[in-house]
């Protein structure tokens, strides 16, 4: 066989699996993405199946997905968004920090992974995929309940921290002397305060670069667009998630949506292929040794997720039931904790971090969506009716 | 009639517009970015949380605004004439037997006999509004009338007259 058959045939296989697992976790109502990796583990180095040939051609297809992935969030949303989300929400921005990046620091200071390894898995412990969660509203009927602005709210002030966190992360993790490391962290915070000004003034004139009419066009020049920046920004030391973010969020109007609709279709296969080489990157027998602190990490960082669910909607004055609803739907994690670790291993830190990375995020994305359904439950319902008028009647007598 | 409507922004899927109602109940109308809309009621128990929803296309959503915006249109016709002295708005239905069933309505000479102006028709569920004198009329038509106490009176008595 010759070298590019054999890569087609691997490619081809892994595609057809991938999509009979999207079938199979849309049937049983579950994230794809625990799936994905799986399979992953089943292909990578050290495992039954090891791919070799194809594993090239995967890794580029799995850079090309992070760039879609945040090209795609960033489509999302518009820089006026942000910075009025930010405003408005500034204590529980800080809340959800504090509570849910120090025990990931902590945890990853005990394993002796030292500043810069305890610093990606605070990364990795921080933020909640927005991809899992809007998803699980959806299926749940929620996204007309008056707790979810908070939900979602929440969601986008993570997206707009890890803005600035990975192109700091990616300084830190050169591994340069303090002063040096100073000045590129200055830097990165710098470039991306200024692109995010520059698309608040003239994201219009950004957007006047392309043509609604012409979707072809369309979709062939934001990708081009997202996946020359994602390169530049590498270049300049900042991650290249971020400059495909920054792309998406410079873009308004017209062309964002257009292109958020249009390219879904992109963002799926690419997405896939993320999740699969992940998981081939990740050497299964790295993974029992993982397991437990994962699990207690887990179990922590999901408390505090939902801590942090809880009192940002008692702030916008939810009721108990629905602070409940709020707080669990916030606790899976997903997409930016693998690019984060993603990041570890360029960087050539401790080879521990990705299976524990992987490990930890499957067991939040596991039992997040499982979580987030217990207040449809009839008893917690019930229990928690009874603790909101409890609550009423307590305010009631002062 | 201030009626409290407030919005909700909901990043990457659309916004949220709540309406208040003078019982208490509170409306939902969530706007996704492509243009579909979910109407919510809210539970009783919970007030956060949806007791039932409906998903409505862009195209749906803007036949239920048709329907909803002409019955508003001859809420505020009467006010109108609340507000004027002497003016009244009737809701006068067209007997079975009326002469005329099957005729137009310039046939009824509503406006040069008795100075009524009949603002609206409505039929079954939809509303024909600022009819024109060649609209037809049908059994079981409602006419929406404005005019004097003795004109809306007159007219009534001429649309209740019989064939022969």
């Amino acid at each position: 066989m010759g070298h590019e058959s054999v890569i087609f045939i691997q490619v081809g296989s892994v595609l057809l699996a991938l999509s009979l697992l999207s079938r199979l976790a849309k049937r049983i109502k579950q994230s794809a993405i625990p799936f994905y990796m799986t399979l992953g583990l089943l292909l990578g180095a050290g495992s039954y199946f090891p791919l070799t040939e194809s594993r090239e051609f995967l890794a580029i297809g799995s850079e090309i997905g992070v760039v879609i992935l945040l090209l795609m969030l960033g489509l999302e949303y518009s820089p006026k968004e942000l910075v009025k989300n930010l405003s408005k929400n500034k204590t529980t921005a800080l809340l959800d920090a504090l509570l849910n990046a120090t025990p990931g620091f902590i945890a990853g200071w005990l394993m002796g992974w030292g500043p810069v390894g305890s610093f990606i898995l605070a990364g990795v412990t921080w933020v909640t995929s927005s991809g899992v969660a809007v998803r699980l509203l959806k299926e749940l009927g929620r996204l007309s309940n008056r707790e979810t602005p908070t939900v979602i709210s929440v969601l986008v002030l993570e997206d707009l921290a890890m803005a600035f966190y990975l192109p700091v992360l990616s300084a830190v993790a050169v591994g340069a002397s303090l002063m040096e490391g100073v000045i590129s962290v200055s830097v990165a915070i710098g470039l991306v305060t200024a692109i995010i000004a520059i698309s608040y003034f003239w994201g219009k004139t950004i957007s006047r670069f392309f043509t609604t009419t012409n979707i072809e066009s369309l979709i062939i020049g934001v990708a081009g667009l997202a996946i020359l920046v994602s390169g530049l920004a590498t270049e300049v030391k900042v991650s290249s998630a971020v400059g495909a973010f920054l792309v998406g969020i410079s873009l308004s109007g017209k062309v964002a949506s257009e292109a958020a609709t249009k390219m879904r279709p992109l963002r799926d296969f690419f997405g896939a292929i993320f999740f699969v080489y992940f998981g081939i990157q990740t050497n299964p027998a790295d993974i029992p040794p993982a397991l437990l602190p994962a699990a207690a990490l887990a179990a922590v960082t999901m408390a505090t997720k939902f801590l942090t669910g809880y009192l940002a909607a008692r702030k916008n004055q939810i009721g108990i039931p629905g602070r409940w609803r709020a707080g669990l739907a916030l606790t899976p994690r997903g997409e930016f904790s693998i690019i984060i670790a993603g990041l570890a291993v360029s960087a050539g830190l401790n080879p521990n971090i990705v299976p524990f990375a992987a490990t930890y995020m499957l067991m939040t994305v596991i039992a997040g969506p499982l979580l987030a359904r217990l207040p449809d439950l009839p008893w917690v319902k019930e229990k928690l009716g009874k603790a909101q008028l409890r609550l009423i009647q307590k305010t009631m007598q002062q | 009639m201030g009626v409290r409507v407030e919005r909700v922004d909901l990043s990457g899927i659309g916004f949220r517009d709540d309406i208040i109602t003078a019982e208490g109940a509170r409306l939902g109308v969530l706007t996704h970015r492509d243009g579909s809309r979910e109407v919510a009621i809210y539970s009783a128990e919970d007030p956060d949380a949806t007791a039932a929803s409906l998903v409505l296309t862009a195209a749906e959503a803007s036949a239920l605004a048709v329907l909803l915006g002409e019955a508003t249109l001859i809420d505020q016709l009467s006010k109108i004439s609340d507000t004027v002295p002497g003016i009244f708005t009737e809701h006068l239905s067209l007997p079975a037997d009326s002469k005329y069933i099957d005729a137009e309505l310039g046939d009824t000479h509503a406006r040069s006999k008795t100075g009524v102006s009949v603002v609206a028709i409505v039929r079954e569920l939809t509303v024909i509004a600022s009819p024109k004198p060649n609209q037809d009329l049908m059994s079981g038509d409602i006419l929406v009338a404005v005019g004097t106490r003795a004109g809306l009176d007159e007219f009534a008595e001429i649309l209740s007259n019989t064939r022969g």
